[in-house]
């Protein structure tokens, strides 16, 4: 033994007691840069911690991983009351664009990386991304619409299969 | 609390890391690789170094982005090194505290 602890050990946290997560599945189902944002960073901490990531984009959040629109998310500016501004006015023609051009610069300037830039971090990570079947047939993409960081194009039942074992997160 | 690295005391808190990067040896980083469960290969001692270097520098530890993409050993390679988590281990191997950020 190289490794002894000399002292009365700690009594151990209420986080060291509990079962510690293993597996991680986040079903991304939104396409605003505000909501792509969560489920990606949340899978990269998680990778970074050891954590297996599993990530099912389905409906809106197909946005995230297709090759036309990952660079254009979008921060909504309508019917969303975090902005704190008047829906009429969020309804005004380049709001949309301005708030996301100011929510971009405020990512780079801490220095987070860009959607892009997530998955491809995700995927050397050995994080496993899916796309929903159902939803590509409801927007009629194909598996070449997708980032290649994409592994394949299952239903529902298949995720969960591949979600054996983690705590599933809905964003 | 006090631990013991091949014959030397060191401080660290709760979750093993340590809490004076000062009294940190390479010797020290390879028992609490043994502990880990990682055998250092050179690819290892590169990520270390980077962060040990860079924790002087900067103040905090670097986290993984960081790490990957100024130290030379890219994401995927830092994964099959750290596989139980780079985020974590590269920092406690080079005797730093746990990294702050996200990415």
């Amino acid at each position: 033994m190289t490794t002894t602890t000399v002292d009365q050990p700690a009594l151990p946290t209420e986080s060291a007691r509990r079962a510690p997560i293993e597996h991680l599945a986040i079903i991304c189902s939104k396409g605003t840069l505000d909501m792509a944002y969560p489920g990606l960073i949340l899978a990269n901490a998680a990778r970074m911690s050891g954590i297996d990531a599993t990530l099912f984009f389905t409906f809106w959040g197909l946005d995230i991983v297709t090759k036309k629109t990952v660079d254009h998310l979008h921060v909504p500016t309508v019917g969303n009351p975090s902005m704190h501004i008047p829906t009429m006015v969020g309804g005004l023609p380049g709001m949309e664009n301005l708030a996301t051009t100011m929510m971009q610069k405020q990512l780079e300037k801490l220095d987070i990386p860009s959607v892009h830039e997530l998955l491809e971090i995700l995927s050397d990570s050995g994080a496993h991304l899916y796309a929903c079947r159902m939803a590509m047939d409801m927007f009629k993409r194909t598996k070449e619409d997708l980032m290649p960081q994409v592994e394949d194009v299952i239903s529902a039942m298949d995720f969960f299969e591949k979600a054996a074992g983690a705590q599933v997160l809905v964003i | 609390m006090l631990r013991e690295y091949r014959g030397h005391q060191v401080t660290v808190n709760d979750e093993g890391f340590m809490t004076d990067a000062t009294q940190w040896t390479p010797e020290i980083g390879e028992a609490i690789a043994d502990e880990i469960g990682l055998m250092l290969t050179p690819e290892h001692w590169k990520v270390i170094t980077f962060c040990r270097e860079d924790a002087a520098r900067e103040g905090q530890p670097p986290g993984v982005r960081r790490i990957s993409k100024l130290s030379g050993v890219g994401t995927k390679e830092l994964y099959a090194l750290f596989p139980k988590g780079p985020g974590k281990l590269a920092s406690r191997v080079a005797g730093l505290p746990k990294p702050h950020g996200c990415v």
